[in-house]
């Protein structure tokens, strides 16, 4: 597929998510597509840092309830939602660049087990301090409607899809993946492996951030300690490993996979088998299909390819 | 009255505490012999758990007359876990090798509680036999007769594990595996079949682990988390691949908690995680590991 086609294939996509509120009026639809639009945020956010650098990191939980716990509180005491959102993904940030320094000594599996200690400490600090679920007030829920949170789930997705693309085709990107194959050779060749990390650290938190401060403004109901629930990182590095690692498009189709699967599961088995499936699909993935849905996908075409050649 | 608090509280510490050594001696044994770093162990301790259970309410199998039986039926298990899931990894480079398997491990950890809720629904249960509330006074405090069973076992469990590292044959080929793998195939050690017995010794103390979890606390499809992270704390207090210092640790964390909920109310459970982050930045080695 040439550019210019892709490009014209990609706007009529937006396209067609930006009208989807004007034509379907089905609230079960909207609320399903916000959640994928807020999964592709969230899952493309931890594959810049799980996907592209390697470094999996199993506390992004963390920086999404950072995130929509203080854009939540922000915005319900009177700040402006752009403001709040901003603010909330920033402490997520800075967050990342403090316990950056001393997790990024951790190599390999410590960084990996260090990161998931840390979101789970950090839940359990909070579902101490706020037991109590933050309701939306009245006066909000009388005119609580979809179709704002719909689109801001789109916004930011599409802005976190557009980072990630740059990324990926910028110096940062080369370096990542560098590090990804080969820390000590990429260091050798002069990449600054701590630096390139910690950037991609701060970018993709910042991002987790934002997907917090969406589910934030979407949320009727929120319990602050599973804003930091462990759910959120497994959910988003799952759709990444299943989608894909480390490429665009893995994410946003393992994210409408996972959505889809989920709701259809749940019309006949007990919740959380969707979790099953996926579960399954990633050790086969880890085992067997390191590029996922999308490197299958690859392969196929190529092997089709190479068959109409021949 | 402030001395009997003290002794209750440290003896309540040691009964938690022999169970996570109890929970951490497995996963030391496949993370210093294998380099695996099973983040689904909590689940087998799950699944013995609910064996347990099931054992108890079906048959009337008395839950320490069902340890050996766990311990079969969960040594399956892992073997056939192992098979499945991991012996694929066994020839990839250190590195690449603990990392993915600590990524199967954490899919095990995804799907093993779904299967769970499938077969006994989300509920918690817990494993009660006519005894479990009884209990005997002894100086000042009073000793109840299910948890201190579950301080034997873990004694009995590490004891036993220690001896048979040291003192057996195939104890030997384990350690030799666990020091250099490649040597050891060299020397004629059958590294596959020593891996596929460690990893599974491992799943069924796990199980073990799970029969006493039910008795003295509860068992639902999400309490394996809990326990992996207990153990992984255990592991990095006591070095990596120390069977002995797991007892050691084990005990240290559960007294530190439980003294340390007097102070800290409900943050005495972060304090077992913070200690751990700390131990991973600044002693890599473990507390009473050597460098």
């Amino acid at each position: 597929m040439n550019s210019s086609k892709r490009l014209s294939l990609i706007g009529a996509f937006l396209l067609i998510l930006v009208a989807v509120p004007l034509f379907v009026k089905r609230n079960d639809i909207l609320t399903w597509i916000t959640f994928t639009l807020i999964y592709i945020t969230l899952s493309q956010s931890w594959n810049i840092i799980g996907g592209y650098c390697g470094q999996q990191n199993l506390g992004h939980a963390a920086f999404f309830g950072i995130g929509a716990l203080l854009t939540r509180y922000v915005w319900l005491a009177g700040v402006p939602l752009p403001a709040a959102m901003l603010l909330g993904a920033l402490a997520a940030c800075i967050f990342a660049i403090i316990i950056g320094f001393p997790a990024f000594r951790l190599k390999g599996v410590y960084f990996i087990i260090g990161t998931l200690v840390m979101a789970e400490i950090l839940k359990m600090i909070f579902d101490t301090i706020l037991p109590r679920a933050n309701v939306l007030p009245s006066r909000m829920l009388g005119a609580y409607s979809l179709v704002p949170r719909y689109y801001l789930s789109l916004i930011i997705a599409v802005l976190t899809v557009t980072i990630v693309l740059w990324i990926s085709r910028s110096k940062l990107g080369l370096g990542l993946l560098s590090i990804r194959e080969d820390e000590d050779a990429a260091e050798a060749l002069g990449v600054n492996t701590q630096k390139n990390k910690l950037v991609a650290f701060m970018i993709s938190t910042f991002l987790a951030g934002l997907a917090g401060g969406v589910y934030a403004y979407y949320a009727v109901a929120a319990q602050p300690g599973y804003l930091f629930a462990a759910v959120w990182t497994f959910d988003a590095v799952i759709i990444v490993f299943v989608g894909g690692m480390g490429t665009i498009m893995g994410p946003i189709i393992g994210s409408v996979f996972f959505v889809l699967l989920k709701q259809l599961l749940s019309l006949y088995l007990p919740g959380g088998m969707h979790v099953l499936v996926f579960g399954i699909l990633f050790i086969i993935v880890v085992l067997f299909f390191p590029g996922g849905l999308i490197g299958l996908i690859e392969k196929l075409r190529r092997t089709k390819e190479g068959g109409a050649a021949n | 009255m402030a001395i009997e608090l003290w002794s209750q509280t440290f003896v309540n510490g040691i009964n938690i505490g022999a169970l996570y050594a109890l929970t951490a001696v497995g996963l030391s044994l496949t993370f210093g012999v294998m380099k695996i770093l099973n983040v689904g162990h909590g689940e087998f301790l799950m699944l013995g758990g609910y064996l347990a259970y099931w054992l108890l309410t079906l048959f009337k199998v008395d839950p320490f007359l069902s340890l050996p039986l766990v311990f079969i039926a969960l040594f399956f298990l892992g073997a056939i876990a192992y098979k499945l899931f991991f012996s694929v990894l066994s020839g990839y480079p250190e590195e690449q090798k603990v990392k993915n398997s600590l990524l199967v491990g954490f899919g095990l950890f995804l799907v093993i509680p779904q299967i769970a809720r499938l077969l006994w629904t989300g509920d918690e249960r817990g494993i009660t036999p006519a005894y479990s509330g009884s209990s005997f006074p002894l100086l000042d405090v009073r000793i109840a007769y299910v948890p201190l069973g579950g301080v034997i076992l873990a004694v009995i469990v590490i004891a036993a594990l220690h001896l048979f590292l040291k003192k057996t044959y195939f104890g030997k080929a384990v350690r030799a595996t666990s020091e250099n793998w490649k040597g050891a195939k060299l020397t004629g050690i059958n590294v596959d079949r020593t891996y596929l017995i460690t990893f599974s010794l491992g799943t069924a103390i796990a199980g073990l682990g799970g029969v006493m979890v039910g008795l003295t606390q509860s068992i639902s499809p999400d309490v394996g988390m809990e326990w992996t992270l207990k153990a992984l704390i255990v592991l990095v207090l006591a070095g990596i691949g120390s069977i002995g210092g797991t007892l050691a640790a084990g005990l240290t964390l559960g007294i530190l908690e439980s003294v340390g909920a007097i102070f800290m109310g409900p943050y005495a459970v972060v304090l077992g995680l913070v200690i751990f982050l700390l131990i991973l930045m600044f002693r890599p080695q473990g507390l009473f590991g050597k460098a």
